[in-house]
């Protein structure tokens, strides 16, 4: 089959599953059989996490420049979304719906609200991604660190978004919306790192200073990941905010960036499809913490430290490292019990091993 | 083809080089030679753009390029392999030779140019598909200098290739810079092992503490008495 068919009826197959979903995520839904509220709000929110995670691990994953304040371009996508759907999406709303019918008017309008909070966070990212990323080191983090926290309080002396009282959003964001973005973002970032532009964010993480004396402009493509991953984080925001429908800068303090930060941590930096694991599990993990006795979701942070030092000390380069979840995978898992080093003899990973000895060397010379 | 002339570059208040003037002619090897911390790197990082000199002139092939961005002058045919190798670690061995072909578009030239590395360096083509950051120091070292031809340079600039190496990698590597010059590429070659370096080169350099103390045939400098001592070890 050509590809382009293979790609649309892959994409068919994705909406159809997608719509099938969206109307489970009702309890009246699918003839009677949805998911109780409960359990649609975590669905709901995985499907968010997903999309912050798989877009923080295309800046600090695969280019392995750490921003740590991915809660602050969130925050940007969607206040700047909610005060389009606050203050204008309703009078746009009839009279486009005049033209094209009610439910069209209602998810173009939603749909440039998602633009709007996306291209926004764009910006703000450029602003914050041009000066600390032309330097060489870790000025990033310190920076993003810094904008997610001004970003906050500027909201929250912001009156006409509700300053410190929060602020009332419409609740557009359904399943279809989360899946369908979960896709495209899934989507955009894997073309992305499969392509030259991927290449070259890699090498950048690899080896910096060799990557630009390879010929590679590495501010221009630092900044070109970290404004996409900005607009990805901005249509999280949206999504988010008209989901809970109720926006309040707390849902935006340090604690969320760090909790992104966990997923792709847990899931492994560098590896899409543990992105998304790592969105699941910290998506449910409070949720299950929450069934124990004493309420232990409370210590959630405490919870998420150890986790982080679990990782640490048992598997440092996250449950899946820089590898993709596939069906190759279990074959290739068992042929290489350490997965991500060759093995060598004794079962030794090469890297691990002494190196051969000058006279082996010697040999070796002799024999080419 | 290559023209320093003057120039000082500082890091921050340090100043790390005063006023050094040197120049490679097309189809020469010139080695700079210099004790720890004397300024090589540093030399090396400035033409290729990395750094940007404080004061004075850098000409390539008669036109002013100090200041001038990395990836531009990459395009123009220089080309670096970087002290410490920086070999793309967690990429395979073809992949890592594939990123010093980046600005160029021609996948058949590129293939051929790969299949180039590989006579050169027979060690690499075994191990193509392995992760760089797994090779030997003198493998990672080949694939180094491999990784900076795929750019068709003109110019090279290697920063210390036989750091840290066995004598009889130190010597397939010369071999190699050998076959490079013997191709046409003009070679800047920054050295401790000065014996090696003038063995292997018609010009020479001795940097110490940012300034070029000596400077002459490659020969002529082997045999003198202070070379002979401080660098020579004899
Ligand atoms: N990033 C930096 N910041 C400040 N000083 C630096 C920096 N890099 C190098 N220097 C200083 O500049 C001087 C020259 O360093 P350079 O690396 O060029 O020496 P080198 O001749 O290459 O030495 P080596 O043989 O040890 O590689 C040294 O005194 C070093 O400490
Ligand atoms: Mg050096």
């Amino acid at each position: 089959m050509p590809t382009l068919v293979k790609r649309l009826l892959a994409a068919l197959v994705i909406v159809l599953l997608l719509i099938a979903m969206n109307s489970y995520m009702s309890e009246a839904g699918l003839f009677g059989f949805g998911v109780p509220p409960y359990y649609a709000r975590v669905i709901m929110l995985a499907g968010i996490n997903i999309i912050l995670a798989v877009s923080l691990n295309l800046i600090t994953g695969f280019t392995g420049q750490f921003s740590i304040g991915h809660a602050g371009f969130m925050a940007v996508g969607a206040y700047s979304s909610a005060y389009l759907t606050v203050y204008y999406a309703q009078a746009w709303e009839r009279s486009l719906g005049g033209m094209v019918g009610g439910s069209l008017a209602h998810a173009l309008i939603f749909l440039l609200a998602i633009l709007v909070g996306a291209i926004v966070a764009a910006v703000a990212g450029l602003i914050v991604g041009i000066p600390s990323l032309r330097l060489r080191g870790d000025y990033l983090a310190i920076v993003t660190l810094g904008f997610a926290e001004i970003i906050r309080i500027v909201i929250l002396n912001i009156d006409k978004v509700g300053g410190a009282t929060g602020f009332t959003v419409p609740g557009y964001t359904n399943f279809l919306w989360v899946g369908a973005f979960a896709v495209i973002t899934i989507v955009i970032v894997y073309n992305i790192v499969h392509s030259d532009v991927g290449r070259a964010l890699v090498s950048i993480r690899e080896d910096e200073l060799a990557a630009e004396a390879m010929g590679i402009n590495t501010t221009h493509y630092k900044v070109l990941a970290f404004v996409i991953s900005s607009a990805l984080a901005g249509m999280a925001g949206v999504l988010f905010g008209h989901y809970t429908s109720f926006l309040s800068t707390n849902d935006f303090q340090f604690i969320r960036s760090f909790e992104i930060i966990i997923m792709i941590v847990l899931g492994g930096m560098g590896s899409l499809t543990g992105s998304v694991f790592g969105a699941i599990v910290i998506t449910i993990m409070p949720e299950l913490l929450r069934q124990l006795p004493g309420d232990l979701s409370r210590y959630r942070l405490v919870v998420y430290s150890a986790l982080l030092i679990l990782i640490m000390l048992t598997r440092p380069q996250g449950i899946l490292g820089t590898r993709e979840f596939g069906l190759s995978w279990l074959k290739r898992a068992r042929r290489r019990p350490e997965g991500d080093k060759p093995v060598g003899t004794g079962g030794v990973p090469i890297a691990e091993q002494e190196p051969p000895s000058a006279i082996d060397r010697a040999k070796e010379v002799k024999n080419q | 083809m290559l023209k320093l002339d003057n120039v000082s570059v500082n890091y921050g208040a340090i100043e790390a080089l005063t006023g050094i003037s040197m120049h490679v002619e097309q189809g020469e090897v010139v080695t700079l030679i210099g004790a720890n911390g004397a300024g090589k790197t540093t030399t090396l990082r400035t033409i290729t753009g990395l750094l940007q000199p404080r004061a004075g002139s850098i000409t390539f092939e008669g036109e002013e390029i100090g200041g001038k961005p990395t990836h531009k002058l990459v395009a123009r045919g220089i080309s670096m392999s970087p002290e410490g190798r920086g070999v793309f670690a967690n990429l395979s061995v073809r992949e890592n030779l594939r990123m010093g072909a980046y600005l160029r578009k021609n996948k058949g030239e590129i293939a051929e140019d790969m299949d180039h590395a590989f006579q050169m360096f027979p060690r690499l083509k075994e191990r193509e598909a392995q992760k760089a950051g797994t090779l030997s120091g003198g493998e990672q070292q080949m694939l180094a200098i491999g990784r900076a031809l795929m750019s068709q340079p003109r110019l090279l600039l290697l920063d210390e290739p036989s750091l840290g190496l066995a004598p009889l990698v130190v010597h397939t590597i010369f071999e190699a810079i050998d076959e490079i010059r013997g191709k046409g590429t003009t070679i800047l070659l920054v050295e401790q092992n000065a014996h090696a370096a003038l063995g292997h080169s018609d010009r020479a350099y001795v940097l110490e503490t940012g300034r070029i103390v000596m400077e002459g045939p490659s020969k002529d400098l082997a045999a003198d008495p202070r070379i002979k001592e401080a660098y020579l070890g004899e």
